[in-house]
């Protein structure tokens, strides 16, 4: 229920393939670029599936957490590989932010405090 | 847990089943099984001829697994008689039916199994048993069954859903994983599944949740690193199955809410290639009680071979080679991704 007060609606992941209605031929290119990045190649189709879990935890996309938490599941992972893939983007997310406090570091000596 | 009948559910009936699939499809406009088929040139489904007698020898289990399509367990008593298993000995002795598959609930509890095993063999035809593996160890009974099996060169077939205890235990029960790893072992210690041996085992995989299996490939390696790592285990070849939305995995899926989602997705995913190859195209299904089915689970939703070649007794390879197979909605499940059969993935 909770859905129907948000822009988000799980029922709108499956109309993904509807993004190319007024604009068919970017939205080709992009679906065969796609297709063509999640296919078995140096990485597995499963670890890049994992990969994607990681990354939609950390643009915040409901939609792909769906789609990537089932697709996970279907290639086999465990719960433990999906976790630790989870926390892999969390980490990054959490360092990408305490990076900069190099920079505040700089700062903080640049006032000779 | 006790089966849908036990339980007096509504789900035990095959027409209560057909109609919820039917009024889902309905609702969410999903074709029908038979106008997608007539989309890519297959309608009506031929078979290809009747190369493998799938033989059901009752509902008769010592599990109850949650998502069990014959909705089988300890208190199910329907199993088959010698008779029937007479006539299906002769249906098998018939050129061209080169495969016994010997399935249940849990086969190996049928009294007359043992009989029925050692008189197929004298027909010098493959043999098929699906052993759920933890009927190995229910009892003295049964523990020389590995032995049996070795003897007259049964090509084993076991269902373990998951390489780890969690989502095993989930779907058929608690225990039943480490009672399994420990079948597993007995079977491994008298070769089967080890190179050279000639002594088949195959492991079946089917999603324990409302999901399509993945790649059948991948999901074999890694049960044979997990399994061996983990555990010792060795075996042949996976089977990636797709759960059907009937029976006890159909009461899951209305259960969990994820019934209308499971269906669309089995539409969705529709493959023409896999459709060319579904196992109905070259196996007869028997009942317990002699009925002739296209597929299994064509079985358990009650939909017969109608007329002529309806019983086994009647068995008529020509007539039955030539038939119409049955379909409904459930049928999308074979059809999906990769495919499903009871040999695994078929595109």
């Amino acid at each position: 229920m909770a859905q129907e007060t948000t822009y988000y609606k799980p029922e709108d992941l499956k109309k993904f393939g509807n993004i190319g209605e007024f604009g068919p031929d970017l939205a080709k290119k992009f679906f065969d670029y796609y297709g063509a990045v999640f296919a078995d190649g140096a990485l597995s189709a499963k670890e890049k599936s994992l990969i994607a879990l990681a990354v939609s935890h950390v643009v915040q996309c409901p939609y792909c957490i769906d789609a990537y938490t089932t697709d996970t599941l279907e290639k086999g992972a465990t719960e433990e590989q999906m976790w630790e893939a989870i926390h892999v983007g969390a980490a990054i997310r959490g360092g990408a932010s305490l990076v900069h406090s190099v920079q505040a570091l700089n700062k903080v000596k640049e006032l000779g405090v | 847990m006790k089966s849908l009948l036990a339980r007096g559910s509504e789900l035990a009936s095959s027409k209560e089943q057909l109609k919820i699939l039917t009024e889902v499809s309905e609702k969410l406009a999903l074709p029908s099984f038979s106008d997608k088929l007539k989309e890519v040139g297959l309608y009506p489904m031929l078979p290809t001829g009747v190369n493998i007698l799938q033989v059901n020898l009752g509902k008769l289990c010592n599990q109850t697994c949650r998502h069990c399509h014959v909705d089988a367990g300890p208190d199910r008593k329907e199993i088959m008689n010698k008779e029937t298993m007479q006539e299906c000995l002769v249906a098998l002795a018939t050129p061209g039916v080169n495969t016994l598959d010997i399935t249940g609930g849990a086969p190996e509890m049928n009294p007359n199994f043992r009989w029925f095993v050692e008189e197929a063999s004298k027909l010098g035809k493959k043999i098929m048993i699906r052993c759920n593996l933890t009927i190995l160890l229910a009892g003295e009974k049964y523990k020389d069954l590995p032995e049996f099996f070795a003897k007259h060169r049964l090509e084993v077939v076991s269902s373990l859903p998951y390489f780890q205890k969690r989502r095993t235990d989930s779907q058929r029960g608690e225990g039943v994983f480490d009672r399994s790893i420990e079948a597993l072992r007995k079977l491994n210690s008298i070769g089967y599944g080890v190179p050279g041996s000639g002594l088949v085992l195959n492991l079946v995989y089917n999603p324990v949740g409302a999901f399509l299996t993945g790649g059948q490939s991948t999901l074999e390696n890694d049960f044979k690193k997990e399994l061996k790592q983990a555990h010792g285990v060795q075996f042949n070849s996976l089977f990636a199955i797709t759960n059907m939305p009937i029976s006890r995995f159909l009461e899951s899926l209305l259960e969990s809410g994820n019934i209308d989602a499971y269906l669309e997705k089995l539409v969705t995913s529709f493959n023409p290639v896999a459709a060319t190859s579904v196992m109905c195209r070259n196996t007869l299904s028997v009942g317990w009680d002699g009925s002739l089915f296209d597929c299994d689970f064509n079985q358990m939703l009650d939909m017969r071979i109608e007329g002529k070649a309806g019983k086994i007794s009647e068995f008529n390879k020509s007539v039955l080679d030539s038939r119409e197979i049955l379909l409904h909605q459930h049928c999308y499940g074979c059809t999906a991704g990769s495919g499903s059969s009871c040999g695994g993935s078929i595109a």
